[in-house]
């Protein structure tokens, strides 16, 4: 649907001539497929809209507007943004606008030429169909002062909605001129501009405000830290006053708290126009900063000129751990005791962490990268408190956590650790698969505060049931936290905390373990808190309960009621039949397939990529993130860190009843799979996996896909503290295994079966799934339940061929791995079973050649 | 109240309306030969196919398919004029003929409309249709040249006007651009519309539906059918829909998004399911009926219809299976930006 709505609309200025050099040169020399990658670049790096000008002397603007429109509407990656047609010139605004589909931007209209033109010029773009700047500019000139520019504004707005122009497609350019002139009538230019965007705002509903930053700094050309400073500045101050659209490059763009504080003071005073000798003061400043390539450069050398303290306070912010340890030591010998060093400038660091990531100024990955340094600090001064036999840092709490027994993924549950110690918390973590026995056991022994427990697959939720029985059996009472991905609250309350005493709560994601984890440890809050939640979970339960849940049909309706597949369309047989081992796929082959939404997601930075790089918010975190993958990812191709091992095969099969049963090398194996069972409306069939397969006889195919070899890459990062880096590779590496199983598939699927062999698809068509056929994968909706799984890896080999195993729980090891189910069926496609009935579990338990009571464990999330 | 605009919205207040069928599926069952299509109007070209030119040699065969979905229970019903402009015309050497043709067609189609309103007092309405013709604005026929273009806006708009004058000219409440393919084709439709209007000097309502060439809901062009409402709502359509395509299960989801999208009617009038090995289609009545009913429940159309393939007897089932649901209430859309590439972008406004 509707994309997240943005703060402030970054508008791509490299496909105009009048702001880039480099597009500039390649139009004048008609290399337009250069100058379409220019776009695509643009793009491809968040530009949300993308302006094109070609207003320049020597060109014919009007044929370069028409040509390279044309071109970027046959890239799709391209198209798929609006475009901000600029010109000066009206006869080449309305040529472009016969090229662009869509809703596109007109950049500009203005009252110059009288109000006659400019409404001619406004009906127009209606008729087109399009947005329009309107520029603050009338018969007199252009707009300079507030005034002037409200007055011309508010003018051009009531003629526009006069006439019937929507509001909402009023974007105003109040015009941004240069300060720091020299010329003190041009000091003002910018408080001018900032007090109109609020005046303009007020008294013209619905409209947007935008302007070209880079006409601000003209008197600083050539100094590009300064620049950019000045427009970041600009924008800080710009932006609550109602500007909410720019062309910008968003790459050239500095974080206002990471500009060097002089010279952000120096800007500030420019901008706001604090006193007459502010533009004096910066062009002397501006020097200094001339020819350093990168503000943060400068900062680099200016924050190792402050005192330790703030060194070390700076270093934790900035997530920098070059200096840590040498500051740390300084620090120590500074102070009586070693231990005071955590538990005065360290800790007061990791506070400001805490604030600006409680406060949203800061973001996960950042986070991370600041208990990075902590961590560093900390195991320096660990030999010292030692040797000095003194007792450990008091912090505020100890949280015990574990990823439970059976299941190995702990990607959420480092995230959660992380961000616990940078406020303060003391935590042990017992790493992965952790059997209640030990999770209580170093409760115990380190008398901790609470436990929590983390789990990705759904038999975790089991275990988890499991010790919280146990915790209760032990007669404990602390706090007992559940997070993880298929935890849920409703699940919390309707199973967990019934069988503990104690407090139990679940964990929703890492930003709400900070406020939960401290709540549950103060004197003050804790009762009324743990009081809250109960009743919370209770009236989860009660809902439950009084809620009728959508009725279930007899397991013998709802097989009458299955899909009908038309097996005349069946796929072939396959073009190569039986076992194919992959030792050793190309990651650089992968890594283009990658799916990056999910991983920045893992990072609780929500947004889809790419545009999540240029989200308002987050960008700036998602984009160091990305960096810091793409490096990654850089050194894990080039030294081949990981190694990509899967396997696929087809087999004949054929359909009995809900069953299909698979003929491999040693004999046939049979497979029992699920049948939704929740009633249905007419002509909706309860379907089952089987129902896709022929029973007069058919093909199906089974992958396993694991990523090998970061064993000794995490050890290494945990030998470093470095959970940032540790993080990181695990959450690649998952992109990696589900890059794996896509690209696979597209093997099989043009290949090894080859029903598809003309299949084109792009990243992101693979990404929306939109082939033929499927790969369900045992735990996943259509296919529940996790124990399919060893039949599967047994029918594969996966375990001898491919290195790939099971825990008791059936998560699979390596971590990173997927595997699953093909069918090739045109109709195929994925469905949640959901409930089932005791009708269905009985039989299903018949089927499975298992006892009633295994076949309910395995299936109990998918029981009422 | 005296516009049509006007007299649509209240009927649609009222009930789910009903628009007609095929028109190509119906005429292929008259078995007619050429020189029936050619009459005695002298052209050179063979006629055989120029569905178009029926209203000026056998009229009579619109008339009586136009009578026989009035009959099965259209409200709407559209002209017999998918190919009559200039562009497509010319296939046929009769392109000197595209004004007669309209004219003709919207009278037809204006005259039963009339006498089935006259007789039970029902409103009925004439949507003149115009299709997307065989050309492109927004897509290259050449590999080799993405930029080339086989015609420009321009000229595409000039065709559309000469279609549109005359169908008004003949009677029609609508202008159907229909069958949208290339969104920035329709984007120069309206703007014959709107100029047409402008010399009337009065406003011609716009319907507007798209079709979708692939299952993820876009059309040739490229659009989603959110970028497509956000390229077009300028437009003040009518009604916004989907028409072609493929049958109604595959139009399901787009139909929903649509519906939630759109501050006007929807209308949506699918094939009769998906061409079976050859080329035919065979989705029962009642089966189409059955499909599109599901969205009438949800209250997610104002208007269904059929497209290729559909029959009076189409109509008629579904005209049946939806009596008595309510009609979609129109939402209420925030005022917000709503920019388009081939995808949505929308700004808080």
């Amino acid at each position: 649907m509707t994309n997240p709505t943005p703060i402030f609309v970054n508008v791509g200025e490299r496909t105009n001539v009048t702001g880039s050099a480099k597009f500039k040169k390649l139009i004048m020399a008609g290399d337009y497929t250069a100058a379409v990658e220019i776009a695509r670049d643009q793009v491809e790096n968040g530009a949300q809209v993308i302006d094109v000008n070609m207003d320049e002397g020597l060109l014919d603007a009007h044929h370069a507007m028409t040509t390279f429109l044309k071109l970027i509407q046959a890239e799709p990656d391209i198209a798929r943004v609006p475009v901000m047609v600029d010109s000066s010139k009206w006869d080449v605004i309305e040529a472009g606008l016969k090229c662009v589909s869509g809703k596109p931007i007109v950049n500009s209209i203005s009252m110059k030429e009288g109000e006659a033109q400019f409404l001619s010029h406004a009906r127009k773009c209606m008729a087109y169909g399009a947005a329009v700047v309107v520029m603050a500019f009338d018969e007199v000139g252009q707009a300079d002062t507030k005034d002037r520019k409200v007055e011309i504004c508010e003018r051009a707005y009531k003629l526009l909605t006069g006439i019937g122009f929507p509001p909402e497609d009023i974007i105003f350019d109040p015009n941004v001129f240069a300060v720091a002139t020299g010329i003190e009538e041009h000091d003002n230019y910018a408080v001018d501009f900032i007090e109109a965007c609020r005046e303009i705002k007020a008294r013209c509903p619905h409209v947007h405000i935008s302007g070209g930053l880079s006409n601000l700094s003209f008197s600083f050309r050539g100094n590009e830290p300064v620049r950019r400073a000045m427009h970041s500045v600009f924008l800080y101050h710009a932006i609550p006053a109602g500007m909410d659209m720019g062309i910008v490059n968003a790459g050239q763009l500095d974080v206002y708290d990471a500009i060097d504080p002089e010279l952000r003071t120096a800007c500030e005073d420019v901008i706001l126009n604090r006193d007459p000798g502010a533009g004096e003061r910066l062009v002397a400043l501006a020097e200094r900063f001339r020819g350093t390539d990168a503000v943060a450069e400068k900062a680099a050398q200016e924050w190792r000129g402050f005192e330790v303290r703030k060194r070390l306070e700076y270093a934790l912010v900035k997530g920098i751990d070059a200096y840590v340890v040498e500051d740390t030591e300084e620090m120590r010998q500074a102070m009586d005791r070693p231990i005071e060093v955590i538990e005065g400038p360290l800790m007061d660091g990791m506070n400001v962490v805490g604030d600006l990531f409680g406060s949203g100024k800061m973001f996960l990955p950042q986070v991370v990268k600041s208990a990075r340094v902590m961590k560093k600090a900390v195991a320096h001064l660990l030999p010292y408190i030692e040797a000095a036999k003194e007792p450990g840092a008091k912090g505020k709490g100890k949280v015990v956590m574990a990823t439970v027994k059976g299941d190995v993924h702990d990607i959420g549950k480092n995230i959660v650790g992380v961000v616990l110690q940078c406020n303060g918390f003391e935590v042990v973590d017992l790493g992965v698969m952790v059997p209640w026995t030990k999770i209580l056991e170093a409760a115990n022994e380190n008398d901790a505060d609470m436990i929590g427990l983390s789990g990705l697959i759904t038999p975790s939720l089991d275990e988890m049931v499991t010790v919280a029985e146990e915790m209760q059996r032990a007669g404990m009472a602390m706090p007992l936290l559940i997070g993880g991905a298929t935890t849920s609250k409703v699940h919390t309350a309707l199973r967990i905390a019934p069988a503990y005493k104690g407090p139990v709560v679940h964990v929703l994601d890492a930003s709400r373990a900070v406020g939960v984890a401290t709540t549950l440890v103060s004197d003050t809050q804790r009762d009324a808190y743990v009081d809250k939640i109960a009743d919370e979970y209770e009236a989860v339960r009660r809902a439950r309960e009084g809620k009728g849940q959508s009725e279930l049909i007899p397991i013998e309706q709802a097989r009458a009621n299955g899909f009908k597949a038309d097996f005349a369309i069946k796929p072939p047989a396959p073009v190569q039949p039986g076992l194919h081992v992959f030792d050793d796929w190309d990651l650089s082959d992968l890594r283009e397939v990658i799916d990056w939404t999910p991983f920045f997601r893992s990072w609780e930075l929500a947004g889809n990529f790419p545009a999540i790089l240029d989200d308002a918010v987050v960008g700036e975190s998602a984009r160091s993130l990305y960096e810091d993958a793409q490096a990654m990812l850089d050194t894990i191709v080039a030294e081949k860190w990981l190694t990509a091992r899967g396997v696929a095969a087809l087999w004949p099969c054929r359909r009995e009843g809900d069953d299909v049963v698979v003929s491999g090398d040693d004999g046939e194996t049979r497979f029992p799979f699920l049948r939704q069972q929740i009633a249905k409306r007419e002509g909706r069939p309860n379907m089952c996996l089987a129902d896709f397969i022929d029973p007069a006889g058919d093909w199906i195919g089974g992958f396993a896909v694991g990523i090998h070899g970061i064993d000794d890459h995490i050890a290494r990062f945990k030998a470093g503290h470095d959970d940032y880096q540790d993080i990181l590779l695990k959450a690649l590496a998952d992109r990696f295994a589900e890059a794996f199983a896509e690209r696979l598939h597209q093997h099989v699927r043009t290949t090894l079966w080859g029903y598809a062999a003309g299949e084109q698809l792009d990243n992101e068509a693979l990404i929306r799934e939109q082939y033929r056929g499927i790969r369900p994968a045992p735990g996943y909706p259509a296919c529940p339940d996790h124990s399919a799984k060893p039949m599967l890896f047994e029918l594969l080999g996966a375990s001898a061929k491919v290195g790939l195993t099971l825990t008791e729980s059936f998560a699979m090891l390596p971590t990173a791995a997927v595997s699953g189910f093909y069918f090739g069926h045109p109709d195929a496609s994925y469905f949640g079973v959901a409930r089932v009935g005791r009708d269905q579990l009985e039989d299903y338990a018949v089927r499975r050649g298992v006892d009633l009571r295994l076949a309910e464990r395995w299936l109990r999330p998918n029981l009422d | 109240m005296t516009n049509a605009r006007d007299r649509l919205f209240a009927e649609a207040a009222k009930r789910i309306l009903m628009t007609d069928g095929a028109f190509g599926t119906e005429i292929q069952n008259w078995k007619l030969a050429e020189a029936d299509y050619a009459g005695d109007l002298g052209l050179t070209h063979d006629q055989k196919g120029n569905n178009d030119i029926l209203a000026l040699t056998k009229p009579e065969v619109p008339r009586i398919i136009t009578e026989s979905y009035l009959k099965a229970g259209s409200d709407i019903v559209s002209t017999n004029t998918f190919s009559a402009n200039k562009i497509s015309q010319a296939d046929y050497g009769a392109e000197a003929l595209v004004r007669e043709i309209n004219v003709a067609s919207a009278r037809i189609a204006r005259e039963c409309a009339d006498a089935f309103e006259a007789a039970d007092g029902r409103p009925r309405f004439v949507a003149g249709a115009i299709g997307p013709t065989n050309k492109t604005l927004s897509l290259s026929p050449d590999v080799n040249d993405p930029g080339f273009r086989e015609i420009d806006f321009d000229y595409l708009k000039d065709v559309y006007r000469e279609q549109v004058d005359a169908l008004i000219e003949g009677g029609a409440d609508f202008i159907l651009i229909e069958t949208v393919f290339d969104t920035l084709n329709a984007k120069a439709g309206v703007m014959a519309v709107i100029e047409a209007g402008e010399a009337l000097g009065r406003e011609v309502p716009i319907m507007l539906s798209m079709t979708l060439t692939d299952l993820s809901g876009r059309n040739l062009s490229g659009h989603t059918v959110e970028a497509f409402w956000h390229a077009v709502r300028h437009a003040r359509p009518v009604t916004i829909g989907l028409n072609c395509s493929f049958g109604a299960e595959q139009l399901r989801p787009h139909v929903a998004t649509l519906s939630k999208l759109c501050d006007t009617l929807i209308m949506v009038y699918p094939n009769a399911g998906l061409p079976n090995e050859l080329g035919a289609y065979d989705e029962a009545p009642v089966t189409t009926a059955g499909l599109v009913r599901d969205w009438a429940e949800q209250r997610q159309v104002n208007i269904l219809g059929g497209c290729c393939g559909s029959t009076p007897a189409h109509i008629r089932a579904i005209a049946e299976a939806v009596a008595g649901l309510p009609p979609r209430p129109l939402p209420v859309s925030p005022v917000q930006t709503r920019l388009a590439g081939l995808e949505p972008f929308t700004m808080a406004a």
